[in-house]
C-alpha cells in the first residue's frame, strides 16, 4: 500500500514534469509562428471574411459588415478551387455520418423521453420487457452517445480534415466502411440491451460482438485522417487537428481495453468502468467538440483565435488531467483511497485546460457578440462553448468530497452529464451541422425559421431540464443524508422536478424533430439554390469570383 | 521524419497520456485487487442466484439501486439499515460488478437481511406500490403469468395485499422472477470483515 502510494506519487510528479517540458518544447517552436498557426484556417486573402453558409443572404451581408465594414476581399481563383475540391472530397462521408447521427438523435430522444416519464409514471408501459425503465434508459444513453454524438463528431471531423490540411480527403472508402460497421454495431448493441443481453456495465452495455464492431468501425473511420495527413499541404497542424487526431486514436483503444474479455473483475471492474465512463467524455467527445468550436468560431468571424499557444496548452493539459478523473465516480465506495484522491486532484486540475479554452473562445468572440444575431452556427456553438466552461467547473466542484457526498447517487449527476453532453457537445454539433450541410449538399437550408424554432425549443427545453433536475437532485441528496428522514422522502421530493424534466425533455425532442425534418427536407430537396455557384460551395466568394467556382 | 514531427508528437504524446491513465486507473488497481480473497463467511452464488443476477442485469436494476453502503462518517447508510461500509473482498464473486451510481431506490447490498421473505419480494416485483406507498419503482408484470381461476396443482400463486389483489385471477411467478428473488435474498453482507479484506482501501 505505502509502496503503491509512493510509486504513484513519483510517477505523477515525473509525468507532470514531463508534460510541462513537452508543452514548453512545443510552444518554443511556436512562439515565432503562433500567429501563423492560428491563420492556417484562412486562405491568404480570406482573413476578415466571414463564412457562414447557414445564414440567409441578408444576414450574411450583415455578418460580414459586423466582422469588417466594407466589401470582403476576394479569394484568389486557385485557393477557391482548392477549397471547393477539399469540400467535395469530404461531402460523401460527412453526409453519411451526419444522416445516421440525426436519425439516432431522434430515436435516442424518444427513448430518453420515455425513460423520463417512467420515473414519475411507474405503471406506464410495464407489460413489455423491452420497454421497462432498466432497458429503455440504457437504450437512450447508447443511442445518443454512440449513435448521435459519436457519428456527428466523426462526420464533422471528416469534413474539417481536408479543409484544415488544405488538401483532399484521402481514403473516403474507409470512412464509409467504418460508418457502416459502426452503425451495425450500434443497432446490434441497442437491440441486445432491449432484449436483455446487456453486459450490465454503464456506458459499456453493448455485448462483445457489438463492442468489437465499434472498435473496428471507429478505427476505420480514423484511417482517412492518417492518409490525409500524409498528403497535407499545410506546414502547421491547426489545434483542431490535434484534438481530432488524438480522439480518433484514443477511442478504439479506450473501448478495446474496457471490453477486454475475461480481464476485469469485482471492484477492479468498477474502477475500470469509471475510468472508461469519464474518458469517453474527456478523450472522445470533448476533443471532438472542441475541435469543431476551435474551427467554426474563428471561421464564421473571419478572425483567428485569440491565443494559439493557449489552445495547445489546453490540449495537452486536457489529455493529461482529464484521463485520470474517473475515480471520482466512486467516492465513498470500496476502492483504494489513493485512487480516489488521485482522481479528485486531477478533477481540480481540469480548471487549467478549461480556463485555456474559456479564455480563448471568449476573447475571440469578444467584440463580435452581435454576430450571434445573424449566424445560426455561432448561436449554437458559442452557447455550447459557454456550457463547456459551466459543465467543467461544475464537474470539478462535484468531485470535491463534501459536494460529492450530497450529489453522488442523485439526479444532480444526471443533470450535470446532460450539461456536458447536451449543453456543450450537442449544441456545438448542431451549430457545426448547420455550417457544414450547405457545403456538403451545395444547397441552402430551406427555412431560416426552422433553425430558429430548433434553437429556441432546445434552449427553452434544456433550461427547464437542467435547472429543475439540478434542484431536484440536490434536494434528493440532502434528504438522503438526513438520517431522521425516511428514505421515501428523498423519492417524493424529486417528483415535481422529474415532471419538469419530462416537460423540458419533450421540448428538446420537439426541437430535434424540427431539426431532423429540416435536415432531411434539405437532403432530399431537388431544388438547387437560386444562385448557381452556391452548388459548388461559396455563395459570397463565388459571387466575387464566379469563374473559378463554376 | 522532420516533415511529420507534429504527427510524431501527437501520436507519442497522446499515447503516453493514455498509458499513464491506464496504468493508474486500470493496471495498478488490477494488480492490487487481484490478491484480495473472499471472506470466509461470503458464500459463492448458487446457480439459481446467478440466474437471478442475470435477470437483475437484464432489467437494469443497477440504474436505480447501488450496492455499496458508505462509511457512517460520510453518510447515514448504516442507520438506514443498508449495512456496514462495503470492502473490496465483498465483491469477490461479482461479475459484472453492480456497484451502481444511482439511489433512485435504496441500496440493496443487504436487502436479503432487511426483507428476508420471498413472498414479499415476489409481490413487490409484481406491484411495488402494494408494499411501499409512494414507490416509483416500475412494476414488472412481465415476470409473472396470470390466469383466471384458482392456482393449478403445484403452482405457487403470489399473495398480494387485499386492495391490490385481483379477485378470481391467479398470479404466478415465472422462473425468472423466482431466480431474481433468490438473488435478492442472497444479498447479505452482514458478516464482519477483517482489515485484510479491505484491500488497499
Amino acid at each position: 500500500m505505502d509502496m503503491s502510494v509512493s510509486l504513484l506519487l513519483a510517477s505523477f510528479i515525473l509525468s507532470l514534469g514531463g508534460l510541462f517540458i513537452f508543452i514548453a518544447s512545443m510552444t518554443r517552436g511556436l512562439f515565432g509562428t503562433a500567429e501563423e498557426g492560428s491563420r492556417v484556417i484562412f486562405s491568404p486573402d480570406e482573413e476578415n471574411v466571414s463564412e457562414e453558409p447557414a445564414a440567409t443572404r441578408a444576414d450574411q451581408a450583415l455578418l460580414q459588415n459586423e466582422v469588417r465594414s466594407g466589401a470582403a476581399t476576394a479569394m484568389n481563383a486557385s485557393d477557391l478551387a482548392a477549397r471547393v475540391a477539399a469540400d467535395q472530397s469530404s461531402a460523401g462521408p460527412a453526409l453519411v455520418c451526419l444522416s445516421f447521427a440525426v436519425l439516432w438523435l431522434v430515436l435516442g430522444s424518444f427513448a430518453g423521453l420515455i425513460s423520463s416519464l417512467k420515473l414519475h409514471l411507474p405503471d406506464w408501459l410495464v407489460s413489455e420487457a423491452w420497454l421497462t425503465f432498466g432497458r429503455i434508459r440504457p437504450a437512450h444513453l447508447n443511442a445518443v452517445i454512440y449513435g448521435w454524438s459519436s457519428l456527428a463528431g466523426v462526420g464533422i471531423a471528416l469534413w474539417m480534415i481536408p479543409r484544415l490540411l488544405k488538401t483532399e480527403l484521402v481514403g473516403a472508402r474507409y470512412a464509409y466502411a467504418g460508418a457502416i460497421v459502426w452503425n451495425v454495431g450500434v443497432v446490434g448493441g441497442i437491440a441486445s440491451i432491449l432484449l436483455g443481453y446487456s453486459t450490465g456495465l454503464e456506458w459499456l452495455e453493448f455485448p462483445l460482438p457489438a463492442a468489437a464492431l465499434l472498435v473496428i468501425g471507429g478505427a476505420f473511420m480514423g484511417v482517412p485522417l492518417i492518409l490525409t495527413l500524409q498528403n497535407r499541404k499545410v506546414k502547421h497542424l491547426y489545434v483542431s487537428v490535434w484534438y481530432m487526431g488524438a480522439a480518433l486514436l484514443w477511442f478504439p483503444l479506450l473501448y478495446a481495453v474496457a471490453n477486454a474479455p475475461g480481464v476485469h473483475f469485482g471492484v477492479e471492474q468498477a474502477t475500470m468502468n469509471w475510468w472508461y465512463g469519464h474518458n469517453v467524455l474527456g478523450l472522445w467527445f470533448t476533443p471532438l467538440g472542441l475541435a469543431a468550436a476551435y474551427y467554426f468560431i474563428p471561421k464564421v468571424l473571419g478572425t483567428p483565435i485569440y491565443s494559439y499557444n493557449l489552445s495547445l496548452l489546453g490540449f495537452w493539459t486536457l489529455a493529461f488531467f482529464y484521463s485520470q478523473v474517473g475515480g471520482h465516480h466512486l467516492i465513498g465506495g470500496p476502492v483504494p483511497t489513493w485512487l480516489i484522491t488521485l482522481s479528485i486532484v486531477q478533477s481540480m486540475m481540469m480548471v487549467v485546460p478549461v480556463f485555456a479554452v474559456a479564455v480563448n473562445q471568449h476573447m475571440t468572440v469578444l467584440g463580435h457578440f452581435s454576430a450571434l444575431r445573424y449566424s445560426p452556427t455561432l448561436r449554437f456553438i458559442v452557447l455550447g462553448a459557454m456550457m463547456y466552461t459551466l459543465a467543467s467547473v461544475q464537474g470539478s466542484l462535484e468531485a470535491l468530497r463534501t459536494v460529492n457526498t450530497v450529489t453522488h447517487f442523485t439526479h444532480f449527476t444526471i443533470a450535470h452529464a446532460h450539461l456536458g453532453l447536451y449543453g456543450f457537445f450537442a449544441m456545438v454539433m448542431f451549430g457545426s451541422i448547420y455550417f457544414v450541410m450547405p457545403r456538403v449538399l451545395g444547397r441552402e437550408w430551406p427555412h431560416a425559421a426552422l433553425i430558429s424554432a430548433h434553437f429556441w425549443l432546445v434552449v427553452a427545453g434544456f433550461t427547464i431540464y437542467f435547472i429543475g433536475l439540478s434542484i431536484g437532485g440536490w434536494l434528493q441528496g440532502m434528504a438522503m443524508l438526513d438520517a431522521k428522514q425516511p428514505f421515501m422522502n428523498s423519492v417524493a421530493v424529486t417528483l415535481p422536478y422529474l415532471q419538469s424534466r419530462s416537460l423540458g425533455g419533450a421540448l428538446m425532442t420537439l426541437g430535434h424533430l424540427v431539426f431532423a425534418a429540416h435536415f432531411f427536407l434539405m437532403a432530399f430537396s431537388r431544388k438547387t439554390s437560386e444562385a448557381g455557384p452556391t452548388r459548388f460551395g461559396f455563395p459570397k466568394l463565388a459571387r466575387v469570383n464566379p469563374g473559378a467556382a463554376a | 521524419m522532420s516533415r511529420h514531427i507534429d504527427e510524431f508528437k501527437l501520436v507519442v504524446g497522446s499515447m503516453a497520456m493514455l498509458g499513464i491513465a491506464v496504468s493508474a486507473l486500470v493496471v495498478v488497481p488490477h494488480m492490487l485487487l487481484s490478491t484480495v480473497r473472499p471472506p470466509a463467511a461470503l458464500k459463492p452464488y448458487t446457480e439459481q442466484q446467478l440466474r437471478g443476477r442475470e435477470v437483475y442485469v437484464a432489467n437494469g436494476c443497477v440504474y436505480c439501486h447501488s450496492q455499496q453502503p458508505r462509511d457512517p462518517a460520510q453518510a447515514p447508510d448504516f442507520s438506514r439499515g443498508w449495512g456496514r461500509p462495503s470492502v473490496a473482498a465483498d465483491y469477490a464473486y461479482d461479475k459484472p460488478h453492480l456497484l451502481g451510481t444511482m439511489r433512485t431506490g435504496p441500496d440493496l447490498f443487504n436487502i436479503g437481511v432487511r426483507q428476508p421473505s420471498v413472498d414479499w419480494h415476489l409481490g413487490h416485483l409484481y406491484q411495488p406500490r402494494a408494499y411501499t406507498e409512494g414507490s416509483t419503482m416500475p412494476a414488472f408484470p412481465f415476470l409473472f403469468n396470470e390466469h383466471p381461476g384458482p392456482p393449478a396443482a403445484g403452482e405457487k400463486a403470489i399473495n398480494l395485499p387485499p386492495q391490490y389483489a385481483k379477485p378470481g385471477v391467479t398470479v404466478v411467478a415465472s422462473k425468472e422472477a423466482e431466480d431474481l428473488a433468490a438473488y435478492l435474498l442472497s444479498l447479505d453482507h452482514s458478516y464482519p470483515v477483517l482489515p485484510a479484506d479491505r484491500g488497499s482501501r
